[in-house]
């Protein structure tokens, strides 16, 4: 019988690169980076390391496919590396690589990688992905850019809801604000000016209803973070450490695409997350869950999210959202760090970020933006649309927690 | 008894009125503000021959057995492939059978239509095909600032010929064929070029035209006063008149040749003019259709009884009613390609097409065919090997499932600026099938703030790419919202 992941793995070290268009440095820049700051705050030699996982998105644009690049990158000592892809959950999958591999006794310290290099394209929002769609879908699926996979939720969601697509808007609004405001305190953030909620309801628009507020920042950027086992983490010295308390994934099946779908909730978030409390012995999420990194690649994203995560009920996550619940001191501080809205989301390194913040925090690290003793942090990511995607979910705390 | 058993049109949505046209190029080429009066059907930019075809004979075929086709012949001057059957892609987007049927382009000449007509009805009458189905479709593009420009329009229209049910008798042909060269169109070139008008009007329309009626006459002993109406194309007002008065036909027997609504849609013409005589027939009615082009053909039919039992389709009349102005030269322009707009770095991915993909998919991706589980019931798109309902679990256990003629429902829908697109913002959405299955897919013929969750969508068969560096024209399905008119 499983027993699942909580506390079976230590995180002992995390790193993260100043995330923006960071055009004067290549993917390898940001990878040393962000793991000169882990292994220094790890307090390990590179050769301890056993095994790693790399994560990365677009291998089309980005630094190309295979684990090569880290291994060649880091200069790590011919060991095994794997590069894992699974869209905006590519970072947190590397992490759950090197997770599973401690926790299954293959290995004592691994190491999880993720960078994504995106600004050398040319041009604004992710990088086309016709040709990572896979040919057949090429031939059939819409038009499609992320703002406008996710902009469709905005509809599907004031249709069921019975809601004005205005008052929609403005719960949406008052997420970009807060993550503004949040980013202003955080030093590595890639945007760092704070907005007003009248900004962001007369930016442009960049696909109905959504306008350029409601989007995410397109960044360079990489996140790193070790793992051992407890016991080694305590040989190593280390007291306050942290440990993971639930990493779950869950997959569309095209059953949203193909048959049967409200059009206003993620299916997978809603599982991944009641599977990850019961990982982790949470009861009462709105309650227990100090603090939390989601997906906010799109204001709606963060809105509908809040649901799936079982924090606010159905259909009352605009009114959480309006009452401030989700803000820098309300019940559940949310994107503390700024989000993917303004930290900026290179997609291989973010589920790594997502788990930097709460690390940062849960060590009272977090400077300007620290947290009152929070307890478990909890990070998200949903990659690919509302209607076929794929999230993952981690939850950390202290080792005693 | 061999005839016409069902008939069908396609006016695209869009209009342009010939005044626009003058008032942006007028300055250039004044003489076109002679025929400035009314207004041209002008296809999407989503639109082609090929996909102007489908939706033609998709209303041709309105309660008729798509599978009982023994062929379908597409008579076009614009077709997008010179090597690769047209009128295949047509078959495969009406999901016809495959087996035992004779599919056929008939091109190069504006009489492409009728030929291809009096070939379906001659090996009907010979006994060889029980049901063939003719369509006709142009879509031509002109050089601006020409005559061109202000006469032609785009359409398509489509004749089922059979020997059951029969609405209008076939009652015979006759054809000059000559190379008679008026306008022509060099093989790889862009546009038609033309000799001077006087040249085409009188000894071209005006003097062809009638010689093949005569010889009709002559070869059948039939009289011209037998006839209802009098149906043949030519978009110089003067020379269509001329040619009823020289042949003694009254005015209001002769077949208004629509300048004034749609323009000269080319080689469907003949077609759309004669679908919309029989549009207003009676039983009885004598109809006499002449084309033109390297010669003329000429048939007859006698409209019969069953006419008044035949369920109308959208026809050329429902679709010249569904209209909206195209204010915009410049977007006309652009919908041509025309003019260079920059696409962006976003809209240089140009994947190449995989004809084995498309081949082995080709139910899903031109017939627009689903699944529809044998174990639990439910319609899906695409088809995949396990059923999509998470209880059922079926196995390769389904039954093929048309979507092409299912209406459905809005869920959810956006428009895209972020989106590489002709004609932005790209609007595309979640839609539930009446009777079960849903998909996301783009919107046609719509503007962003006319569309609503829960308005209702009919599929129309589009150009989804075409290909510039390999000169591929790709086909799929798209949604589009019943809205109604619109501010283009």
């Amino acid at each position: 019988m499983a027993t699942g992941i909580k506390d079976k793995v230590a995180i002992i070290g995390m790193g993260c690169s100043k995330f923006g268009e960071r055009w004067n440095v290549g993917a390898e820049d940001l990878m040393v980076e962000a793991f000169q700051e882990c292994l220094a705050d790890a307090g390990i030699e590179k050769n301890e390391i056993q095994a790693a996982w790399l994560g990365s998105c677009f291998d089309e644009v980005n630094i190309g496919k295979s684990a090569l690049p880290a291994s060649m990158a880091l200069r790590l000592p011919n060991i095994s590396v794997t590069r894992v892809e699974n869209y905006c959950a590519s970072g947190t999958e590397a992490f759950r690589g090197a997770v599973y591999a401690v926790a299954s006794g293959a290995c004592d310290i691994a190491l999880a990688i993720g960078v994504e290099k995106l600004k050398d394209i040319g041009y604004g929002g992710l990088p086309e992905f016709s040709s990572a769609m896979g040919m057949l879908n090429n031939l059939w699926m819409a038009n499609m850019t992320a703002p406008g996979g996710f902009a469709m939720l905005a509809t599907g969601y004031a249709a069921k809801y019975g809601l004005d697509i205005n008052e929609v808007k403005r719960a949406m609004a008052h997420i970009s604000v807060k993550s503004h405001a949040n980013g202003v305190l955080n030093p590595k953030a890639h945007l760092r000016r704070a907005v007003t909620e009248e900004q962001v309801l007369n930016s442009p628009q960049i696909a109905y209803p959504l306008g350029l507020f409601d989007c995410c920042g397109v960044s360079d950027g990489s996140a790193c973070a070790i793992v051992t086992t407890p016991e080694i983490a305590k040989s190593l010295g280390k007291k306050d450490f942290l440990t993971v308390k639930a990493l779950q994934l869950s997959l569309s099946n095209g059953t949203e695409l193909a048959y049967e779908w409200d059009g206003a909730h993620f299916v997978t978030t809603s599982k991944a997350s009641t599977a990850a409390y019961e990982e982790a012995g949470i009861k009462n999420p709105r309650e227990e869950i100090s603090m939390m990194e989601v997906h906010d690649c799109f204001s709606i994203t963060e809105l509908v999210t809040m649901e799936d995560l079982h924090i606010s009920e159905r259909g009352q996550a605009p009114k959480d959202v309006m009452d401030g619940f989700f803000d820098l001191d309300g019940g559940v501080p949310c994107q503390v760090d700024g989000g993917l809205k303004c930290f900026g989301h290179p997609i291989g390194a973010s589920g790594l970020r997502m788990l930097y913040e709460m690390y940062l925090q849960l060590h009272g690290r977090a400077e300007d933006r620290q947290l009152k003793d929070p307890k478990f942090g909890l990070t998200h990511n949903l990659g690919g649309f509302p209607f076929m995607n794929v999230c993952s979910i981690a939850i950390i705390g202290k080792h005693d927690a | 008894m061999v005839g016409i058993t069902s008939y069908g049109g396609y006016i695209p949505r869009y209009r342009l009125s010939r005044m626009v046209i003058v008032q942006n190029m007028a300055w250039y080429f004044p003489v076109i503000m002679a025929v400035a009066g009314g207004e041209k059907s002008v296809a999407n930019w989503d639109e082609d021959a090929v996909s102007m075809a489908v939706a033609a004979s998709y209303d041709c075929m309105t309660g008729k057995d798509r599978k009982a086709l023994d062929g379908v012949y597409l008579a076009s001057t614009t077709l997008p492939f010179a090597n690769r059957l047209n009128a295949g892609i047509v078959a495969a987007a009406l999901n016809m059978k495959e087996e035992g049927v004779l599919n056929a382009d008939f091109s190069a000449c504006m009489k492409a239509g009728t030929t291809a007509a009096i070939l379906a009805l001659e090996s009907i009458e010979a006994g060889k095909k029980d049901s063939v189905l003719v369509v006709a479709s142009d879509q031509r593009r002109t050089k601006m600032a020409t005559m061109f420009e202000m006469f032609y329009g785009d359409g398509a229209a489509a004749l089922l010929f059979g020997k059951d049910d029969v609405i209008a008798e076939f009652k015979g042909s006759y054809s000059i064929s000559c190379d008679f060269v008026d306008r022509y169109k060099g093989s790889g070139r862009e546009f038609d070029y033309g000799w001077e008008e006087r040249w085409q009007r009188d000894e071209g329309y005006g003097k062809i035209i009638p010689e093949a009626i005569t010889g009709f006459l002559n070869k059948t002993g039939m009289k011209i006063e037998e006839f209802d109406k009098v149906i043949y194309p030519c978009y110089f007002g003067g020379t269509h008149s001329g040619i009823a008065r020289k042949l003694g036909i009254d005015k209001e027997k002769t077949q208004n040749n629509m300048h004034a609504v749609c323009g000269d849609t080319g080689t469907s013409h003949p077609f759309v003019m004669f679908v919309s005589a029989l549009e207003e027939a009676n039983p009885g009615d004598k109809l006499l259709l002449a084309s033109f082009g390297q010669g003329c053909d000429v048939m007859a039919f006698e409209v019969t009884d069953k006419i008044k039992d035949f369920k109308g389709p959208i026809g050329i009349k429902g679709s010249l009613a569904n209209k909206v102005e195209l204010a915009s030269y410049q977007k006309f322009a652009k919908f041509r390609d025309l003019v260079t707009a920059d696409l962006g770095i976003r809209g240089e991915a140009n994947p190449n097409t995989s004809l084995t993909v498309l081949w082995r998919n080709r139910k899903m991706l031109l017939s627009f065919v689903g699944a529809k589980c044998r174990k639990c019931g439910t319609p899906q798109y695409p088809a995949m090997p396990i059923c999509v309902n998470p209880d059922c679990g079926a196995v390769n256990e389904f039954d093929e499932y048309e979507f092409a003629d299912k209406e459905a429902t809005i869920l959810m829908f956006t428009g895209d600026m972020l989106s590489a697109s002709v004609d932005p913002p790209a609007v595309y959405g979640l839609i539930g099938y009446d009777g079960g299955g849903r998909t996301m897919l783009d919107f046609t013929d719509c503007e962003l703030n006319q569309v609503k969750v829960g308005m209702k969508t009919k599929m129309s068969f589009r150009k989804r790419y075409f290909d510039e560096m390999r000169g591929f024209t790709g086909y799929f399905w798209k949604a589009v919202p019943q809205v109604e008119g619109g501010d283009a």
